[in-house]
């Protein structure tokens, strides 16, 4: 059995309230990334709760998920506005740079980039967002720049942490 | 003097962060000559950021587009000189303003703290008169004459399906049950809307009342915000507010002192659609898989935990404060026969002001589009709009005196659902509209009932051929056949409206459908496979499109016409994209 480290269920005060399944999986998902599959295990035996619902459950809403995700989480809307806008090009521009394609990571753990239904930013469409930043009224063009800065970015990072 | 920076998730998205930490820095640097403070969402998306200069006097005069390095000017000119700038003027109470008929032709219930108040300062909606109508009603101590009150004004759901508010109420307070419990549904899954996003950043409070006064008419003492989980700045607001009304005494036990007690908890959406249809949202909370379940019973009979709950968009929440201090007369007497008060739409797509924008209900769908909103970016031919999200419609431009109310819009084969608006010019293609939904509510389905689950999947598929020149003879009736079928063989919201967005562009644009289905064209010049594209002679032979084309399909030397090879063609477009000169190369 893993340590505690970061995830220690006895703290969570969702323990003990009707209806903690989701709360629980959120919080595990939000310290370690994704939901491994001793993680789940252990939350069927601190709750009793069946391992096939909590795989159920888990497997029903979007936002769980069971592989990690990239270092920044690319999510490109679209949603109706975006969608007229020309969302598939800006996916097609994202897909083209850092050769990957939807729900899929970089090789190098970096990127990964989903498709999501609507931000709520409608008049600056077509929208991405990039961890918690919103880029709004984008071009092809545009969002290859930002993921070129974003690459940049990490590359210095990397030296950085080596020197 | 005051200085506001609307800080909703459209300001953040353009840089108004930057605007206000400048801000900040300028007040800590010259000392206090002004106060800043945080408000929600001013409603114009088009323009942010946006800020708001209150002067002592108390005019208000808002600039749009303010990056931080348009403050130099603002604070020579406006604040130190007093001289507003004419040319950065939205809007002034003072009637002056480029953007007057976006604001004037407004009517700001649901809205009317929006962009106003601090969103997360309590002290800042009790000095606009918060909680005043909890306090009202608390000391009325009449739950029958308060529910009599909200029947009398009319109100309707405002998440789409248009349900007598006050009706719910009543159903909810005769059932029989220990506890009872008040939901706020703010999942607002629909693309395209995003009104209640802005509420609850922006008034979170006036949601919280709402709840407090649905509580105390149906004998509730526990409350639910259902938030979408994509909504992070919502949530932050929400939990903040939440713990400001506890401590101030307006949540809590023994409110007012009149032995009412009421709390409220937040959960978080984890990401599914189907979510927003109340019994799927009540299994969700319950921690369950979010699959609707057959009704009746209802929730108001039983609901969350088996027990009677009452289910109310943040929208209508929104609207009952007002109701209660302004009297149900003064709602009813906005709208029409059948819709009283006001209803607010999200605007966006093609439009020239996208943003929030609260209407009376009765106003017709161009004095939206051209009269608030300025009409059609760069003035091309308004097409259509659609409303109500996945489970709504589109409405042509032939149509577009319809009035805005739930009678006149469902019988378009659109509903007016929660709001949503995107307008669609020519160059929108309808049948990739439609599919565009499809692909969305097939992703959506929870898959509980067959003709939800399959008959999307199989109306997605026809709707690609369609959209990729594979159209096979019949498709169109095949389409119109399921869509039929889902609509009767389902058992919850999202499968019956789902075909809707096929049936209204069925209804009104079937030469667009037929020209992708019999004659593989598309007529908007949308559908990539569907297009030819041809070199004419105005060519100028700069090589520019050569370099594009990635199937080596044109050829040509610097100076002379290219030409292009249909057999070696993939439709792409990229020679289209990227050629600077008008009508070089021409698509059909």
């Amino acid at each position: 059995m893993e340590t505690h480290r970061t995830f220690d269920f006895r703290n969570q005060h969702f323990v003990g309230q009707e209806g903690r399944l989701i709360p629980l999986l959120q919080k595990a998902q939000e310290t370690e990334g994704c939901l491994t599959r001793a993680r789940l295990l252990e939350i069927h035996r601190e709750t009793g709760i069946p391992l096939s619902s909590i795989y159920g459950v888990a497997t029903f809403y979007a936002q769980c998920r069971m592989t990690p995700v990239g270092k920044n989480l690319i999510r490109v809307c679209h949603g109706t506005a975006c969608h007229v806008a020309g969302a598939n090009d800006i996916s097609a521009a994202v897909e083209e740079t850092l050769h990957i394609a939807n729900g899929e990571t970089t090789k190098d753990r970096l990127f990964t980039l989903e498709t999501v239904s609507c931000i709520g930013c409608c008049s600056l469409a077509p929208v991405i967002m990039i961890n918690h930043d919103t880029h709004g009224n984008l071009s092809e063009k545009q969002v290859k720049k930002v993921l070129k800065q974003r690459q940049a970015d990490a590359a210095a990072d990397a030296k950085g942490a080596k020197a | 003097m005051k200085i506001l920076v609307g800080l909703g998730t459209c300001g953040i998205a353009a840089g108004a962060e930057r605007t206000y930490q400048a801000l900040a820095e300028r007040k800590a640097a010259n000392g206090a000559s002004f106060t800043l403070a945080k408000t929600g969402c001013i409603g114009m998306c088009y323009r942010e950021p946006i800020v708001e200069i209150r002067t002592k006097a108390g005019r208000r005069y808002q600039y749009g587009n303010m990056t931080a390095d348009k403050l130099d000017r603002l604070f020579s000119e406006h604040v130190e000189a007093g001289r507003p700038i004419a040319e950065w003027l939205l809007w002034s109470d003072d009637g002056s303003g480029s953007e007057l008929a976006y604001t004037t032709q407004q009517n700001r219930i649901v809205l009317r703290n929006c962009g106003f108040i601090d969103p997360e300062s309590i002290e800042d909606y009790l000095a606009v008169g918060g909680y005043q109508a909890l306090q009202q009603v608390l000391a009325q101590n009449d739950p029958d004459a308060l529910i009599a009150a909200i029947i009398q004004s009319g109100l309707r759901g405002r998440g789409g399906a248009g349900f007598s508010t006050g009706m719910k109420w009543r159903f909810t307070r005769m059932a029989k049950g220990d506890h009872k419990y008040v939901i706020c549904n703010a999942d607002e899954g629909d693309p395209g809307a995003f009104m209640d996003r802005s509420v609850l950043e922006s008034d979170p409070h006036s949601v919280l009342e709402g709840m407090a006064i649905a509580a105390f008419a149906i004998g509730a003492d526990t409350g639910y915000i259902y938030c979408r989980a994509e909504y992070p700045k919502a949530i932050e607001r929400l939990t903040l507010a939440i713990a400001q009304a506890e401590t101030a005494g307006w949540l809590g036990e023994d409110i007012g002192k009149g032995g009412f007690s009421f709390s409220i908890r937040l959960k978080e959406g984890a990401g599914a659609f189907v979510c927003g249809e109340e019994t799927a949202l009540i299994a969700s909370i319950e921690g369950k898989r979010g699959m609707p379940r057959v009704r009746p019973p209802f929730p108001a009979v039983r609901g969350l935990w088996g027990r009677p709950t009452c289910i109310n968009n943040v929208e209508t929440l929104a609207n009952l404060p007002w109701i209660v201090t302004h009297g149900a007369a003064a709602f009813a007497a906005l709208g029409t026969k059948g819709s009283k008060g006001t209803k607010v739409f999200a605007m966006a797509g093609k439009i020239k002001r996208g943003g929030l924008v609260e209407v009376p209900m009765g106003i017709s769908i161009r004095q939206i589009v051209f009269g608030v909103c300025g009409g059609i970016k760069e003035d091309r031919k308004f097409k259509a709009v659609q409303m109500g999200g996945p489970s709504g419609g589109c409405i042509p431009s032939e149509l577009q005196d319809t009035v805005i109310d739930y009678e006149s819009i469902t019988k378009t084969g659109a509903i007016m659902g929660s709001g949503g608006l995107v307008v669609m010019d020519e160059t929108t293609c309808m049948v990739d509209v439609a599919r565009f939904f499809l692909d969305f509510t097939q992703r959506e389905s929870c898959g509980k009932c067959t003709f939800c689950r399959m008959g999307t999947k199989r109306m997605l598929e026809i709707l690609t051929r369609a959209c990729e020149g594979k159209s096979r003879e019949g498709d169109i009736e095949r389409l119109e056949e399921l869509a039929e079928r889902v609509k009767n063989g389902s058992q919850c919201a999202l499968g019956q409206t789902a075909p809707n967005p096929v049936l209204t562009t069925l209804k009104y644009f079937r030469s667009e459908y037929e020209a992708h289905v019999n004659n593989l064209k598309c007529p908007a010049h949308k559908c990539g496979p569907l297009l030819t594209y041809q070199i004419t002679d105005a060519c100028v032979g700069c090589l520019l499109c050569i370099k594009a084309c990635s199937a080596g399909a044109i050829t040509g030397e610097r100076k002379h016409k290219h030409t292009l090879d249909q057999s070696k063609c993939t439709r792409c477009g990229q020679c289209y994209k990227v050629c600077n000169v008008e009508g070089a190369i021409s698509v059909d």
